[in-house]
């Protein structure tokens, strides 16, 4: 028998004070089966947006309604909080320096926001253009799928601001460490989705 | 504010006359009656509930030696009271129904459309989402850590939040009897007819909310259970040499991963449909109802199995047990498995092959459906080949196991009938689709539960149950069962259609006589059941099984005392082949202690399940009643709690290797006081849970 090592970019438990290798292991293996389960719930809401991409029933369709500028701008702002968090993931395993774990998570934070104010504007355009849920079976869909996804970039800023104040009372401990590596795979797991919600939803629209 | 207001701002659309009570003083009618009777058993009860915890001062004790333990063997323990419980009020509702039927030809009977309509949704709701699924849940929870060797669960505070949420959709079902009413659109909730337009009251969205809280927490309970199965197995247990009912729960629970969201989203699309006047399932503005019911499928085919698998482990492991015999066939009951949870995705649309698709399509989905019956037979003969030239005893685990072979084959052949699509055309919607179903999950999941049940139950509390009683209720289950269900057969190749409140063909009622006399015999077994236990309650000094392998068994749980310390072993066993426990009974490896005990680390107690239980349930209701300040607390409460418990950083109980060894050998000299047991004692006092080895 060897020991197990763990092979998570980003994590170096320290000292076992508190966790073990092994079930470090385990919460990030856990973690990787929710966000699957997770990916379900999104492919379903895909499929139905597919399905009901004819059901406009006379209400605006796709290409009346979206915006690619303001989508690829969107795209942009988290794909590039992608990348901050990437940083702050580094500064966690190499070095471990508090400041840059810190500040990228703040930039993440700005940018989830930045792109979460973006996104209501966007419906509220919609919405003021009288493209509500209500009005077509193809809004209802649009109206599940992205809002979704904007749920998720919700959950994920109010867990960095949960993960800034753990750090800031327990430092950079085992389990923040676990926590900031979980909530990494989320918010890139938040991107993926983006990306294809970006093909799927907005480019598909623009083509039609 | 008009005090209408107020009233609508305090109690959203709550009125006097939601409740049963009133209803019935109102209209005085026999059904409004039977609706308030039954609304007085849950306030009642309640009160009784609670007046018995306040005189017995049971209230710390049940809070912090169980709604707040993170064990997984509590938890699983609390997991099938609950799922006994509801089996309790689905099974009357069944017998209510059967007697309807046979009352109501060509009279109104004892309940009205209306009343009869929340009868089966409420029985099919109970019995698959807070009967079945809590059943199978304790019993995978109670023992597949047991069984691979570990201390506990991946997830012990998820698995406790799971319970709660189930719990929590359990008693948002009994609100739903005394106050307002439920739907009445079935267990599937098949839009449009639960949309808004056809039913705006609370019975529809007491069942959305009852069934998305128990999904979650299904959906938690299936990713606990698999990477528990993945990752704490102790050193040597490969997958291969997993005794088989683990493999069936990290089958369920593979598919509960995938299987739950799409319940969840389909009911969340019909929360969206009315209460935001979404278009998902609307006859109109581009709703399509057939998206609903290709994701309930979706979610309910997989669901069958979800069901039935745990079952087919309980039966390998009691055929193997009871037969003193290694299970036949192991390989290619794994292989069978498996083959049986790739399949169940691939079948759904045999649930509504009448609603439009071509006749290619069908075809492929018929010839799919027919293809799971290989895996099952092979299966079949493997049971069959266990049990030849073994040392069968007929204990009530056995029993069961036995007429689930009988009868579920039964039940597969009239499902290869239904399969054809051509068949299915003439006989969908009757009651022999009825008869079918019940065929299979009677014999294929209750059967399977009762026998695991009996068969863990010395494991778990330390005596043996009543094998007299059990062979009572044995006979009441099966006799029960095919003097309910096969007359539905024949009515239903007659043509009565399922889901009738009132019969107009007279000659119909000698077969509807004898389903009731079933229904009279099934809820005899379930008494019977709640007899035996009473009784093996008073006896258990002459039924204790101190040494924990009573059966003489071959697998892991069956290496720890009954019942086994909080933390299962005082040292993690090490595995070099398949049924380890008899492999060191059989070269002298049993009843050693360790050369070496350690500290053990177990999880706290955390009252974060029971407040998010709580809290889910209180937000469930404030949006069934529209009382949007209770949904909003609800919702805040259940965020709060999850975000508290993560500053929480002392979540760990060490017991010290003084006291792990102190047990240990306290429980290692019991077991050197025993006699050991034969066989044919084995239903005897003589039997202190040191079994007879043999083969």
């Amino acid at each position: 028998m060897t020991d197990p090592q763990l092979r998570h970019v980003g994590l170096k438990v320290g000292g076992f004070e508190a966790i073990d290798v092994e079930e470090a292991e385990t919460g990030i293996f856990g973690f990787w089966v929710f966000l699957m389960s997770d990916a379900i719930l999104f492919a379903l809401l895909f499929a139905v947006y597919g399905t009901q991409l004819a059901a406009t029933a006379g209400a605006p369709g796709p290409a009346a309604e979206f915006k690619i500028d303001s989508a690829f701008w969107e795209t942009m702002v988290l794909l590039l909080s992608s990348f901050t968090y990437g940083m702050s993931s580094f500064a966690m395993k190499y070095g471990g320096q508090l400041r840059w774990v810190v500040g990228m998570l703040l930039v993440t934070l700005v940018l989830g926001l930045t792109f979460l104010g973006m996104e209501a504007n966007d419906f509220a355009v919609m919405i003021h253009d009288g493209a509500t849920p209500d009005r077509s079976g193809f809004l209802s869909a649009f109206f599940a799928l992205v809002p979704t996804h904007g749920l998720h970039v919700v959950a994920g800023c109010s867990w960095i601001v949960v993960m800034l104040v753990q750090v800031a009372a327990f430092g950079l401990d085992d389990r923040v460490k676990i926590n900031l590596l979980r909530l990494g795979l989320f918010w890139h797991f938040l991107d993926v989705i983006w990306i294809a919600i970006f093909s799927v939803v907005y480019l598909q629209g623009v083509m039609r | 504010m008009t005090g209408s207001e107020i009233w609508t701002t305090l109690l959203g659309r709550f009125e006097w006359s939601d409740l049963p009570f009133v209803r019935a003083w109102e209209k005085g009618t026999l059904s409004e009656a039977i609706g308030a009777g039954a609304g007085g058993v849950v306030v009642v009860g309640a009160v009784l509930l609670v007046a018995l915890l306040t005189y017995k001062r049971w209230w710390k004790p049940l809070w912090s030696d169980w709604l707040t333990s993170l064990d997984h063997k509590k938890i699983g323990i609390m997991y099938i009271v609950l799922a006994f419980v509801m089996l309790s009020r689905a099974l009357i509702e069944a017998v209510l129904m059967r007697t309807q039927q046979a009352v109501a030809i060509g009279a109104p009977g004892l309940v009205g459309p209306n009343h009869f309509a929340q009868l089966f949704s409420t029985h099919g709701s109970i019995m698959v989402f807070f009967m079945a699924m809590p059943f199978l849940t304790g019993l995978i929870n109670y023992v597949v850590p047991l069984q691979i060797g570990a201390r506990d669960v991946a997830f012990p505070l998820l698995n406790s939040i799971s319970l709660m949420l189930t719990a929590g959709g359990a008693g948002l079902m009994m609100v739903s009897l005394a106050i307002g009413e439920f739907s009445t659109g079935g267990w599937s909730g098949y839009p449009p007819y639960t949309e808004a337009a056809y039913q705006p009251g609370v019975g529809p969205d007491y069942w959305i909310w009852a069934i998305t809280l128990s999904s979650i927490g299904s959906t938690l309970v299936g990713m606990n259970i698999a990477v528990t199965i993945f990752k704490k197995r102790c050193p040597g247990l490969k997958l291969m040499r997993m005794p088989l009912f683990c493999w069936t729960s990290l089958c369920t629970s593979i598919l509960m991963i995938f299987a739950m969201p799409p319940l969840t989203v389909a009911t969340l699309m019909l929360a969206l449909d009315r209460y935001l006047g979404y278009h998902f399932f609307t006859n109109d503005l581009g709703g399509n109802m057939m998206i609903y019911i290709d994701l309930f499928w979706l979610f309910g085919h997989p669901e069958v199995y979800i069901l039935i698998l745990p079952a087919f482990g309980v039966y390998s492991e009691v055929i193997s047990a009871f037969s003193s015999k290694e299970l036949y066939g192991y390989v290619s009951l794994v292989i069978a498995t498996m083959a049986i949870a790739v399949l169940s995705f691939t079948v759904w649309l045999h649930h509504f092959f009448t609603m439009g698709q071509s006749a290619d399509i069908n075809a492929v989905f018929g010839i799919a459906t027919m293809t799971i019956g290989i895996p099952t037979g092979v299966k079949v003969y493997d049971w069959i080949w266990t049990m030849f030239r073994g040392e069968v005893r007929l204990t009530p685990p056995m029993l069961f196991s036995l007429a689930f072979i009988v009868t579920f084959v039964l039940g597969g052949f009239t499902g290869i009938l239904l399969a054809m699509p051509p068949v299915d055309f003439v006989v969908h919607n009757t009651v022999f689709l009825v008869a079918h179903f019940h065929n299979m999950l009677i014999p294929g999941l209750l059967y399977g539960m009762i026998a695991g049940y009996q068969y863990w139950f010395p494991k778990a509390f330390g005596f043996r149950l009543n094998e007299r009683w059990g062979t009572v209720s044995f006979v009441c289950w099966v006799s029960g069962f095919y003097l309910a269900f096969m007359p539905l057969y024949v009515l239903g190749l007659a043509g009565l259609a399922r889901r009738t409140q009132e019969i107009l063909e007279p000659d119909f009622r000698p077969w509807l006589l004898v389903a009731l006399l079933g229904a009279f015999l099934l809820l005899a077994g379930l008494a019977t059941l709640f007899v035996q236990l009473y009784v093996s309650v008073r006896q258990r000094d002459q039924h204790r099984v101190p040494v924990g392998d009573p059966w003489g068994a071959r697998s892991l749980e069956w290496s720890v005392a009954a019942p086994p310390p909080e933390y299962n072993f005082a040292t993690i066993p090490h595995v070099g082949r398949r049924d380890p426990w008899h492999w060191r009974k059989a070269n002298g490896g049993a009843y050693k202690p360790a050369d070496h005990y350690r500290d053990i680390a177990m999880p706290r107690n955390s009252m974060v399940g029971p407040v998010v239980g709580l809290s889910g349930a209180v937000c469930a209701f404030g949006l069934v009643w529209h009382i949007w300040w209770m949904a909003a607390f609800g919702l805040a409460v259940l965020w709060a709690a999850v975000i508290a418990r993560s500053f929480v950083r002392r979540t760990k109980r060490v017991i010290g290797a003084r006291e792990v060894e102190a047990t240990d050998r306290a429980w290692l000299a019991t077991a050197a006081a025993q006699q050991v047991h034969p066989r044919e004692l084995e239903t005897t006092s003589a039997n202190a849970g040191l079994a007879e080895l043999h083969a």
